[in-house]
């Protein structure tokens, strides 16, 4: 949920951008961490654990514990709360560790 | 390769203190943090400072980090944010890494004569079942995410922590239209400042002490929370338990140093309880075991933003002399900055972190740690 109303913060018009997530296309703000960006539309997974498949998201917000771990640009263990979206990046939940590399 | 007089590593208040002291004294000064601003905890403070004009009450936190940043810069102060200190390599080289960039070049190294760490502290976590549902978090990730990109964790939020962080966050979250459904804490009574406890009991939110988490439930998020009473010893107590429906469960149990990289440096430790935890042996100079390396703020002792302001002063007023400069005029600053400190560690929550602090400093001298300058 964006804030739009603030006593004290003054909420500047921001820029526009389009980013994926799994494919779906999701507004962003230009200097929205993804995880900010998935948070504001309502998307609170970003990926599940290896051996039980649990749901995570945002644990600590500023990049210190790894909860937050999502694919980008095909390059997985992307921490989403200390990375900033572009435009037209594709964004996916990650399932377990992700492949890292490409499989010959 | 670059040779900067002092490396300091982190731009919160501590490091931005020490940065412009060391500066003003004629030092050349680098100062590195990983966030995409300098500022660390300051900007995500968006309520009016208390206490002395010299500690710039009335201001908000994200004005006085533009303050300092802007006195930084002036002092001669080379900024570099979006950098992580790595730590150190063979022969002194230290290991800069750019998150601004993904090129060869990311990667740097430089020498410097001293190096003052301000890296700060880490939020603790406390387990319950359910911890790791996507909904709970930390109330700094809550206070990130809400004050500095303007997006709210969620609509229902309980907290768990009565402490300033706990109390401040909550209010803050209020302000940009969450809901808070309630503080729970085992203690029986707040633990941080009555005035942050005030502006939510005017709110109407309660507070629940003596009391847990018991558990959070939900499918793929958070939806309930079960709280109960504890016992003497902690424990949930069987039929004290009640169900919120929530979708945010913050935690704001504390903080605890962040030593990674002074313990890389081989400063010795010792374990506070009072200040948050291992932290590092310092004397009256902020000087640690290990001669050029200085600490300050909540590394060295979890505080708050304006001793660690303070600390981070003397550090770099210290740690510039220990290169050879600064006038005498700099040994009546060094006074000043102890009484102030002196000032802001005493009443009811403060007198305990002066105490502990005693014990650190006595410590320092039973150690026989002493810097270049006392
Ligand atoms: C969630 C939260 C809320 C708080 N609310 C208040 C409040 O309302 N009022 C108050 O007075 N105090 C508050 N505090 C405490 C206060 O903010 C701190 O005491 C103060 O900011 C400490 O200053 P510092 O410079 O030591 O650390 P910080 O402000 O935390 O700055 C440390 C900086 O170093 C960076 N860093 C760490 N390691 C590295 C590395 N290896 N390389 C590069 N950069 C690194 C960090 O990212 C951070 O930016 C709060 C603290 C937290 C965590
Ligand atoms: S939430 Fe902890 S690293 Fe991103």
């Amino acid at each position: 949920m964006r804030i739009y109303k603030h006593p004290i913060l003054e909420i500047a018009e921001a820029k526009i951008v389009t980013v994926y997530m799994d494919s779906q296309p999701i507004i962003a703000h230009e200097n929205d961490s993804i995880a900010a960006a998935l948070i504001a539309s309502g998307i609170s997974v970003f990926r599940h654990t290896h051996k039980t498949g649990e749901p995570r998201g945002v644990f600590c917000g500023i990049g210190q514990c790894a909860d937050c771990l999502v694919i980008v640009n095909g390059q997985p263990n992307v921490r989403a709360c200390v990375t900033l979206v572009k435009e037209g990046m594709q964004i996916q939940s990650q399932s377990g560790y992700g492949q890292v590399g490409t499989p010959l | 390769m670059k040779c900067a007089d002092i490396l300091v590593i982190g731009g919160g208040p501590g490091g931005l203190g020490a940065a412009i002291e060391a500066a003003k004294a004629g030092a050349s000064v680098l100062l590195v943090d990983e966030n995409p601003r300098m500022g660390g905890q300051l900007y995500k403070q968006i309520h009016k400072f208390f206490g002395s004009q010299t500690h710039y009450a009335g201001q908000r936190g994200f004005d006085i980090a533009d303050t300092l940043i802007a006195e930084a810069a002036r002092a001669g102060v080379e900024l570099l944010p979006q950098t992580r200190a790595l730590g150190c390599f063979d022969e002194g080289q230290f290991a800069l890494l750019s998150l601004a960039n993904q090129d060869a070049t990311r990667l740097r190294t430089m020498k410097a004569r001293r190096v003052i760490l301000a890296t700060g502290a880490k939020e603790n976590a406390v387990a319950f079942p359910g911890w790791t549902l996507p909904g709970v978090m930390t109330a700094g990730a809550a206070q990130t995410l809400a004050n500095i990109y303007g997006v709210l964790p969620g609509k229902r939020i309980l907290i768990l922590g009565s402490g300033n962080v706990g109390l401040i966050v909550g209010y803050q979250l209020m302000q940009a239209g969450a809901q808070v459904l309630g503080i729970v804490d085992v203690l029986p009574s707040v633990h941080g400042y009555e005035v942050h406890a005030a502006k939510l009991r005017r709110a109407n939110v309660p507070i629940y002490l003596g009391s847990t988490v018991v558990e959070a439930r939900g499918e793929t998020r958070v939806q309930q929370v079960i709280i109960g009473q504890v016992d003497a010893c902690f424990q949930p107590i069987e039929g004290t338990h009640q169900t919120i429906e929530c979708d945010t469960v913050l935690l704001a149990v504390g903080l605890s140093p962040r030593t990674e990289i002074a313990a890389m440096f081989g400063c010795d430790m010792t374990f506070e309880r009072r200040l948050g935890g291992l932290m590092p042996i310092h004397d009256e100079t902020m000087c640690t075991s290990n001669q050029t390396i200085y600490v300050c703020g909540d590394l060295a002792g979890v505080e708050e933003a304006s001793t660690a302001l303070d600390e981070g002063r003397l550090a770099g007023i210290h740690a510039a002399a220990a290169c050879g400069y600064g006038d005498e005029a700099r040994h009546a600053r060094v006074a000043a900055l102890q009484s102030s400190l002196n000032t802001l560690r005493s009443g009811m929550h403060g007198q305990p972190r002066k105490e502990a602090k005693n014990d650190i400093l006595q410590l320092a001298h039973r150690k026989g740690i002493v810097g270049e300058t006392i």
